[in-house]
C-alpha cells in the first residue's frame, strides 16, 4: 500500500532538453499535489516518470517505503491525455477488461458505472462517444480498480461543468479515504492541493 | 477470468476486426496464390512442382499484414501505458498479444494454406504437413513479427519499417518449412526441416516477448 509519495531532487530531460532540475516535494495519504507550469514545462513527463514510464536523469522517487516496482504495478493509476480506449469495443467490454487488468472486482466496476453515470452508454461502441463521455469511461477505471495513488493529467479538460464538479467530488472522496493525487492541470483543482510549480 | 486470459480474448477480437482482420488476410493470401498461374503459366505439372513452396511463401507475406497494428494502436491511444502499469509482466502481456494476433489471423491462414496448395496442384497427401508447417511457422511469424512491430513503434510509416525489419527474421522459417515440404514431396525424410521450423518457432515464442517488451518500454520512454 502506498502511504506517501516523495520526490527528491528530480531532474528530467527529454529529447536532449532539460525540462527541470532539482524538483522536490512530498505528499502523504489524504493529500494532493497540483502540478502547474507553462506548456511543455514537463508536467506530463513528471507524471510519467512517477509511473515509471520515463527515466530520471537524477533524483529519487519513493512511494512511502513501498517497493517502487510493486507500487507501480499495483498501487497507482495513470489517467493521461489519451484515454486508452478502443473505438471498436463497447464501454462494457472496455470497463470489464481494464477493471480485471488492474485487479478490480465486478462490484467495483458496477460502482464505477454508477458513479460515472455510464449505464445508458454501456452497450455503445466507444467510437460513438463524445470526448467527455470517453473521458468519463477512462476515469471510471479509477473506481473500477481502486488504487491509492492517482496520477491525473488534465483529467477534467473534456468534461462539462457538471462533470467537473462531480469528478471533483470523486477526487475529494478518494483523498478522504486515504488516497493520494498528483494532478497536472491548467485550471484550479476543485480539491485542496499543494501547488508544485514545474519548470521555474 | 484472469487478466491474461481477458487480454488474449481482447487481442483476438481486435485482430479479427482490425482492418477486416482474418478475412482480408486470407483474401490477400488467396490473391497472391492466384497470381502465380498468371505469371508462370497454367501447365499443371509446372504448377504442381512449385505449389507447396508458393503456398508457403505467400503465407509468410500474408502474415505481414496487420503486424504493425499489434502494438501501434495501443501506443497511439494510450493503452500501452496502462498495459505496463499492471501486476502482469509486460513480457507476458506481449506474448499474450501475439498469441491473440496469431489465433485471429495466423490460424485462419494455416487452414487456408493446404487449400491454396492443393488448388495450385500440390499432392493432397501434402495437406497435413502444410497445415502443420503453417501452424508452427505462423507462430514464428507472429512472434518475430511482433518484435519487429514493437521496434518500429513511433516511426513514421511504421508498417513499412516493420516489414523491412521482419523479413530477414522470416527467412529461416521459410527455408525450414519449404525444405520440409520439398523433401516430403520428393519422398525424402522431411522430419529434420520440420523439427528446425518447430525449434525456430519455440525460440521465437520464448525470446520474442523479451525483445517486444524492451522495445515497448523504449518507445514509451
Amino acid at each position: 500500500m502506498i502511504t506517501g509519495l516523495s520526490l527528491s531532487d528530480v531532474t528530467l530531460r527529454r529529447g536532449g532538453r532539460l525540462l527541470f532540475a532539482g524538483l522536490s516535494f512530498q505528499i502523504q495519504a489524504g493529500e494532493a499535489a497540483a502540478l502547474t507550469g507553462r506548456n511543455g514545462a514537463g508536467k506530463t513527463s513528471l507524471l510519467r516518470a512517477v509511473a515509471g514510464l520515463v527515466g530520471l536523469e537524477a533524483g529519487r522517487i519513493e512511494f512511502g517505503g513501498a517497493d517502487p516496482g510493486e507500487a507501480r504495478a499495483r498501487g497507482l493509476h495513470l489517467a493521461g491525455h489519451l484515454d486508452g480506449l478502443k473505438p471498436a469495443r463497447t464501454a462494457r467490454e472496455e470497463l470489464a477488461f481494464w477493471s480485471a487488468w488492474f485487479g478490480g472486482k465486478s462490484a467495483q466496476a458496477e460502482e464505477a458505472i454508477e458513479r460515472l453515470a455510464l449505464g445508458p452508454l454501456l452497450d455503445l461502441e466507444v467510437r460513438r462517444f463524445s470526448a467527455g463521455q470517453k473521458r468519463r469511461l477512462a476515469l471510471a477505471r479509477l473506481i473500477a480498480a481502486p488504487r491509492p495513488l492517482w496520477l491525473l493529467d488534465e483529467p477534467a479538460s473534456p468534461l462539462d461543468a457538471e462533470w467537473r464538479v462531480r469528478f471533483g467530488t470523486i477526487m475529494a472522496e478518494h483523498l478522504a479515504g486515504g488516497g493520494l493525487i498528483v494532478a497536472a492541470s491548467h485550471d484550479p483543482l476543485p480539491i485542496p492541493a499543494r501547488a508544485v510549480e514545474i519548470g521555474e | 477470468m484472469n487478466a491474461a486470459l481477458r487480454l488474449f480474448f481482447r487481442e483476438a477480437a481486435l485482430a479479427w476486426g482490425r482492418g477486416g482482420g482474418a478475412l482480408v488476410t486470407v483474401g490477400f493470401y488467396f490473391g497472391v496464390a492466384t497470381l502465380l498461374p498468371l505469371a508462370i503459366g497454367p501447365e499443371p505439372q509446372r504448377l504442381a512442382a512449385v505449389a507447396p513452396g508458393v503456398a508457403w511463401v505467400a503465407l509468410a507475406l500474408a502474415a505481414l499484414l496487420g503486424l504493425d497494428r499489434v502494438f501501434e494502436r495501443d501506443f497511439e491511444d494510450g493503452s500501452l501505458d496502462l498495459l505496463v502499469l499492471a501486476p502482469l509482466p509486460l513480457e507476458i502481456a506481449c506474448a499474450v498479444k501475439c498469441l491473440g494476433h496469431w489465433v485471429a489471423t495466423g490460424a485462419p491462414l494455416a487452414l487456408a494454406a493446404p487449400v491454396a496448395a492443393i488448388a495450385l496442384g500440390a499432392d493432397p497427401k501434402l495437406a497435413p504437413l502444410i497445415l502443420a508447417c503453417a501452424l508452427a511457422g505462423g507462430l514464428a511469424f507472429a512472434f518475430t513479427g511482433g518484435a519487429g512491430a514493437a521496434l518500429s513503434l513511433g516511426a513514421r510509416r511504421g508498417g513499412l519499417l516493420t516489414a523491412v525489419i521482419v523479413l530477414p527474421l522470416f527467412t529461416p522459417p521459410v527455408i525450414f518449412g519449404g525444405g520440409a515440404l520439398d523433401a516430403f514431396a520428393a519422398g525424402l525424410p522431411w522430419q529434420g526441416g520440420f523439427a528446425l521450423l518447430a525449434a525456430y518457432a519455440a525460440a521465437a515464442v520464448a525470446l520474442g516477448p523479451l525483445a517486444m517488451a524492451a522495445a515497448c518500454r523504449n518507445a514509451l520512454s
